[in-house]
C-alpha cells in the first residue's frame, strides 16, 4: 500500500452548539483523486480549511504528507495548495502580480519563468497584464488554478474548481487537473455538488452528511451498492436519507 | 520550519505585494501626499500669524511646523500598518495568504516596511514644500530627525498592529477603529504642547506612550538646541514592550480566529 498523503482521526469541529465535522475518519493514498461529497453545510469546506490548518480542530489529528499538520504545518504548507471559489485574489492586482506575490511566498527561485510557464499551460497569457477584478469568471478560475498550481503542489486541495463555470471551460479544467495528477503524481482531493466531475475524476469518494462521513468507496463501486445508474443518484439517497432502504434493496 | 522563523524572500513578496497595489493607483498616491501637505500649509501659515504675536513662537518658528508632520509619522505608520491589512480584509485574501508558507510575523514586518514607504512619500514632500514656504527645514534636526521618525514610526505601527487584531476580532465592523484609535492619545501626548501644562494626574499616562518623549525631545532640540538622550532610551524602551504587547495581541487574536475561523469568513 502507497503512503498516505492524508489521514485524519477523529477530526472534530464545533462552533459552540453546532457540530460541523464529528469525528471524521479517512486516509487518501499519494497519487489518488479523491472526491469529498455532500450537501450544503455537510463539512466538506471546514475539512479542507483544517487539513490547510487555517482552521483549528477541536479534536482529533490531521497528517499530511507524513506531517502533523497541528504541530508543523510549516513543513507541509510549501509542498500543497488550494483552490476555492470562494477565496479570492486581490482583484486591484494584475494577474502577474497576483502569481508572482504567490510564486515568491512559496520560495520559487525563478518566479518570472515559472509564471509565464503557468500562464502559456493554463491559456491566460493574454491576460498576464489585467487586473484579477477584470476577468471574466472562467479567466478568474483558471488564474485560481494557476495559483493553486504554481509551486507544483504534491497536494491539492480543491474545493468546488468548476462552480459557477460553463460546461465547456468546466471541461477544459476538469482535463487539466486530470493531467497534472498524471504528470506529477500528485495528490487531489476535490470537494464538489459535481457528480459527473466526480465520476470523471475521482478514483474513490468520500460521502459527507451533516458533519460526518456515511460513505466511501470508487464511484462504481457506491453506484453498484446503491442499485443506482449514477452518482448523482447515489448522491440524492445519501442527501435525502433513503440511502439506507436503497443500499438493503440493492443487496 | 517553525512558526517563527523569518524569510526575507517572503517578506519581499508581501512588501511587493502593497506596492504593486500602491503603484497601480495614482489617487492612492495623491492621497499620500496630499493630507500632510495641507495639515502642514495650515500649521506653516497658523505659525507665522503667531510668530508676530508671540517672542516665544518667533524663537522657535518650527514647533508647530516640527509637531504636525511628526505626528504625522505617527499616523501614518498606524494608517500604513492598518490600511494594508484591511487591503487583505477587502479582498478576501487572508485565507490564500494563511495556506502560504508566509507566518504571521513575516507579514508583520513587511506591513512595518510598507507602512515605513508609505509614510516617507506622504512626509518628504510636505517637509520639503516646508523650507521655501516658512523657510523651516525639518532636516535640520539632523540625526535626531532620523531617530524621531523611527520611534513615531515604530509606535504608529505598534497601534496599527492593535488596532488590525481588533479588526480581526470584531470583523470590518469596527474598521474605523483603525483610522479613529490612534486620536485618542493625541491630546495627551504633546503633539504641540509641553506635557507640563496637562493635570498632574493625567501627566504620568502621558510619559507612558513613547511619542510623548519623542515630541518632548523634539521640542528641547528646537527651543534649547539640545538633544535629550534620556528622552529617546525612554521612547526606545517603551516602544520595545508596546510592539511586543501589539504583535502578543495580534498573535493571540490571530490563533482565536483560526479556531474560529473567521480567517475564512472576512470580507466584504
Amino acid at each position: 500500500m502507497r503512503d498516505a498523503a492524508i489521514r485524519t482521526s477523529g477530526l472534530t469541529k464545533i462552533y459552540g452548539d453546532i457540530v460541523a465535522v464529528d469525528h471524521v475518519e479517512f486516509e487518501v493514498r499519494r497519487g489518488e483523486i479523491v472526491g469529498l461529497l455532500g450537501g450544503n453545510g455537510a463539512g466538506k469546506t471546514t475539512t479542507i480549511a483544517m487539513l490547510l490548518g487555517l482552521l483549528l480542530p477541536t479534536a482529533g489529528t490531521i497528517e499530511v504528507l507524513g506531517i502533523d499538520m497541528l504541530r508543523h504545518r510549516y513543513r507541509a504548507l510549501p509542498r500543497m495548495n488550494f483552490s476555492s471559489p470562494y477565496i479570492d485574489l486581490p482583484k486591484r492586482l494584475t494577474v502577474r502580480e497576483n502569481l508572482t506575490v504567490y510564486a515568491e511566498l512559496y520560495g520559487l527561485k525563478n518566479s518570472r519563468a515559472r509564471v509565464e510557464k503557468m500562464a502559456g499551460d493554463l491559456g491566460i497569457a493574454d491576460f498576464l497584464g489585467r487586473p484579477n477584478g477584470e476577468l471574466s469568471s472562467g479567466q478568474r478560475t483558471r488564474v485560481a488554478i494557476a495559483k493553486s498550481l504554481i509551486n507544483a503542489p504534491e497536494l491539492l486541495l480543491l474545493d468546488e474548481p468548476t462552480a459557477s463555470l460553463d460546461p465547456d471551460t468546466a471541461d477544459w479544467v476538469r482535463r487539466y487537473l486530470l493531467g497534472y495528477a498524471r504528470d506529477a503524481g500528485a495528490t487531489i482531493l476535490l470537494a464538489s455538488h459535481n457528480m459527473l466531475e466526480v465520476e470523471r475524476l475521482c478514483t474513490e469518494t468520500i460521502m459527507m452528511k451533516e458533519g460526518r462521513i456515511v460513505d466511501k468507496g470508487a464511484p462504481a463501486d457506491l453506484i453498484a451498492r446503491y442499485g443506482r445508474q449514477t452518482l448523482e443518484e447515489v448522491f440524492l439517497d445519501i442527501a435525502r436519507g433513503t440511502s439506507s432502504d436503497m443500499k438493503s434493496a440493492a443487496q | 520550519m517553525s512558526e517563527f522563523e523569518l524569510s526575507g524572500r517572503r517578506i519581499l513578496a508581501m512588501v511587493k505585494r502593497y506596492l504593486y497595489l500602491l503603484r497601480g493607483s495614482l489617487p492612492r498616491i495623491i492621497d499620500l501626499i496630499y493630507w500632510p501637505t495641507v495639515s502642514m500649509l495650515m500649521w506653516g501659515l497658523l505659525t507665522q500669524f503667531l510668530v508676530t504675536k508671540s517672542s516665544f513662537i518667533a524663537q522657535a518658528a518650527g514647533l508647530l511646523i516640527s509637531g504636525v508632520l511628526l505626528w504625522d509619522v505617527m499616523f501614518r505608520g498606524n494608517i500604513g500598518i492598518a490600511l494594508s491589512f484591511l487591503e487583505e480584509m477587502w479582498s478576501r485574501n487572508l485565507a490564500q495568504l494563511f495556506a502560504s508558507p508566509l507566518r504571521a510575523w513575516e507579514w508583520g514586518v513587511a506591513l512595518f516596511v510598507v507602512a515605513m514607504i508609505r509614510t516617507l512619500i506622504g512626509m518628504v514632500p510636505a517637509a520639503l514644500l516646508a523650507i521655501p514656504l516658512y523657510h523651516f527645514s525639518i532636516f535640520d534636526m539632523g540625526w535626531a530627525l532620523v531617530a524621531f521618525f523611527f520611534n513615531l514610526l515604530v509606535f504608529g505601527s505598534a497601534i496599527g498592529i492593535a488596532m488590525s487584531g481588533l479588526v480581526l476580532r470584531w470583523g470590518l465592523g469596527a474598521e474605523s477603529l483603525c483610522w479613529a484609535g490612534i486620536f485618542l492619545i493625541a491630546p495627551i501626548t504633546g503633539v504641540y504642547y509641553p506635557i507640563a501644562i496637562l493635570p498632574d494626574w493625567l501627566q504620568p499616562f502621558a510619559w507612558a506612550l513613547p511619542s510623548t518623549h519623542v515630541f518632548e525631545g523634539m521640542r528641547a532640540v528646537l527651543i534649547d538646541h539640545a538633544m535629550r538622550f534620556d528622552l529617546l532610551w525612554n521612547a526606545i524602551g517603551l516602544n520595545v514592550i508596546y510592539l511586543a504587547i501589539a504583535f502578543g495581541l495580534f498573535l493571540l487574536i490571530f490563533r482565536d480566529a483560526r479556531f474560529r475561523g473567521t480567517l475564512l469568513q472576512m470580507g466584504e
